[in-house]
């Protein structure tokens, strides 16, 4: 199947601090009663950005100066918990083309390489200069070039990498491996007799 | 040199290297649930696909089911809409089905190895992090997102990447009032929410070996809060006492040869792990949570802790920022904070011996009137056991609702909810903020028994002095 080539994502960013913010916290599980994942971006972080009453709560996401960004900037061990996708499709159609983080949990991170939405690891320091750059000037322009494991802001670079698999399936153009899974079809039922399994 | 049981699956399991470098990977058996299938069942449609093993893909619905009444059509339009599309899905599909009307419905975790579907050796997957509960009886499960659901439908593989091996021995005697779910907190504790990351875990030593499967299964299903991709323990002759005589177990000459191989799967005694952790069971304490992470956990007899330990910034500001989501004070007991809620269920600890090990200690006496306290089996099977045993009286009798079986307030898609800042003494597997169902809502993670112990003192206490352990 072909798929567009992420080789780098550019935009606005926003950072959504914290460590451990797991995917309850990203998409709660009461909008999780759906059989499409269509409307789902409105409910990104919720109850984080929102009163009981609907209300809007102080929350980055809330900020008009940061409407728009498609960057979201995060800390350590980014979506822990639930293996719910739909916390990267909330993430997705909220506007998130990408993520930075020092860390992510590995079924997000998985979860987001499957919808093309790259994830880059950086250094608390990188991610802390980054956070205050785009508080300073929230219309700064941020470029995360997944192909040379790089984030460009202004005249400042860092490292940012992904995982070799992650990074080679983004910018080929394979991050969704359905085709490729479905080519094996003789290899898989000749696997499943061999284990025992009747067809 | 031997190998891991990690490391034989792997290898038996492997079809081939993807472009990208990930391993073509087979998973034996599929679960599917309510929740994170109907999008993948839409994705297939899309595509033109049918399930390629609809023989090896098992179905149950848990997350959204009511647990008062089970009666179609339910209450909430949409709930009620998600089971219509299981049954369809199921149905046009061609996938085993425990429905609500089949007897053997419950939490997805709880039915596998309840039928013998579960077996030593094999992949499972399932649209659920907690997957990792299978590995009790040695299989290598993962929990994935909904796209691969939609990849194992289709191919009876997913793209995946190999991981560690890091062996946790816990060996000595645990003390009386210790359970399996302390071992497990116990052990997120010390190795951290995030400590399993690319790693997955092999729990070994006498502790393990001494415990029962439904004792294996809570200490699994908590490998995903340490991290961890998946965690299990090595086949003994305890899980095949288990698998002997259930629905899908193989028998008569099939069961022996089965049983031969499923013994070839355990580790080697001379393999090599990329890590080793060594805990012993007397340092064990009963453990409750204080905070809005699995890891944020306490012995019960100490105090909740204040940002004046933490040893960095970091640290502090996430204190700080549990204490006040928790509304706990600094530095004070733990013991004495007062419940409004206690859960007893959860592909965590909501099997027959769960219950029947609370109703040992709750016989005579009564849930404090301040209390809410729920007593929910894990699955339609665990409710007639239980009855039949006459446990679902001993819990009603001392002021527990007994309800249907389901997920429940493990994460509240249902009608089971806290409201407002209710906190409540839980026996799952989450204390994120909002988990339960309300935004406020706090909860604090421990074992069955000492859940029973907070109902009946209407505050969080030990349950060796409640119960006199
Ligand atoms: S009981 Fe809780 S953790 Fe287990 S499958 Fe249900 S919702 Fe998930």
């Amino acid at each position: 199947m072909a798929l567009a080539k992420i080789t780098s994502v550019s935009g606005r960013a926003v950072h959504v601090p914290g460590a451990d913010i797991d995917t309850d916290r990203i998409i709660p599980a009461r909008f999780m009663k759906c059989v499409t994942f269509d409307g789902l971006g409105e409910f990104a972080f919720y109850d984080v950005r929102k009163n009981e009453d609907g209300s809007d709560k102080q929350h980055p996401l809330n900020e008009p100066r940061f409407k728009g960004a498609s960057i979201l900037l995060a800390d350590s061990n980014f979506g822990c918990g639930s293996s719910r996708e739909h916390a990267p499709q909330a993430l997705y159609r909220f506007g998130f083309r990408a993520v930075i983080a020092q860390s992510f949990a590995e079924i997000f991170f998985g979860n987001c390489t499957t919808l093309g939405i790259p994830c880059v690891i950086a250094s608390e320091a990188d991610i802390k200069a980054l956070s205050d750059a785009v508080n300073a000037d929230p219309t700064l322009e941020v470029t995360v070039d997944v192909a040379n494991d790089q984030v460009r802001y202004g005249d400042k670079s860092f490292k940012a990498s992904s995982a070799t698999t992650a990074k080679e399936a983004l910018i080929t153009g394979h991050w969704d491996p359905i085709g490729e899974l479905l080519e094996a079809k003789d290899d898989v039922a000749s696997k499943m007799k061999a284990l025992g399994w009747a067809a | 040199m031997g190998k891991t049981l990690f490391a034989k699956v792997w290898d038996s399991h492997a079809v081939r290297t993807l472009s990208n470098g990930q391993t073509q990977f087979l998973i034996d058996t599929h679960l599917v649930h309510e929740v994170t299938s109907p999008q993948a069942f839409g994705m297939l449609r899309d595509l033109g696909l049918k399930v390629a093993y609809p023989n090896r893909t098992f179905a149950t619905v848990d997350h959204i089911v009511p647990t008062d009444s089970q009666v179609a059509p339910f209450a909430d339009p949409l709930a009620e809409e998600m089971i219509q599309a299981l049954n369809k899905n199921a149905q046009e599909f061609g996938i085993t089905y425990f429905s609500l009307a089949t007897g053997k419905q419950g939490i997805v975790h709880v039915v596998g190895p309840e039928q013998g579907i579960t077996q030593p050796g094999t992949t499972i997957a399932c649209g659920d992090s907690h997957t990792a509960t299978h590995g009790a009886f040695g299989a290598i499960a993962f929990g994935i997102g909904t796209t691969q659901v939609r990849d194992v439908l289709a191919t009876q593989t997913m793209a995946l990447n190999p991981m560690k091996v890091r062996r946790i021995n816990v060996n000595g005697k645990l003390r009386p009032g210790v359970y399996a779910k302390d071992v497990t907190l116990h052990i997120i504790r010390l190795l951290g929410a995030n400590g399993g990351i690319g790693h997955a875990y092999e729990y070994g030593g006498n502790v393990f070996d001494e415990m029962t499967m439904e004792e294996r299964m809570t200490v699994c299903n908590m490998a995903i809060e340490g991290g961890a991709r998946c965690g299990y323990i090595n086949p003994d002759d305890t899980t095949f006492a288990y698998l002997k005589g259930r629905p899908y177990s193989p028998t008569g000459e099939a069961w022996d040869k089965a049983v031969a191989q499923w013994r070839t799967f355990a580790s080697d005694a001379d393999c090599v792990y990329d890590d080793v952790v060594n805990i012993k069971a007397e340092d064990i304490p009963p453990t409750v949570t204080w905070g809005v992470s699995p890891d944020q956990a306490i012995a019960v007899t100490e105090n909740v802790p204040s940002p004046d330990d933490a040893k960095n910034d970091v640290q502090r500001a996430s204190i700080n920022e549990a204490l006040a989501y928790m509304k706990l004070p600094a530095g004070k007991p733990i013991k004495g904070t007062k419940v409004d809620v206690a859960f007893i269920g959860s592909c965590t600890n909501g099997r027959l011996s769960d219950f029947r090990e609370v109703a040992k200690f709750i016989k005579g006496k009564k849930v404090n009137p301040s209390v809410k306290a729920i007593a929910v089996p894990g699955s339609q099977i665990v409710d007639v056991l239980a009855r039949q045993e006459g446990l679902d009286k001993v819990f009603t009798e001392a002021g527990f609702e007994w309800r249907g079986a389901g997920c429940s307030m493990c994460l509240a898609m249902n009608p089971d909810k806290l409201i407002g800042d209710q906190l409540c003494a839980s026996s799952s597997n989450r204390n994120f903020k909002g988990r339960q169902g309300s935004p406020t809502g706090r909860t604090v993670l421990m074992s069955p028994v000492m859940v029973a112990a907070a109902a009946i003192n209407g505050s969080i206490a030990d349950a060796r002095e409640v119960f006199s352990i």
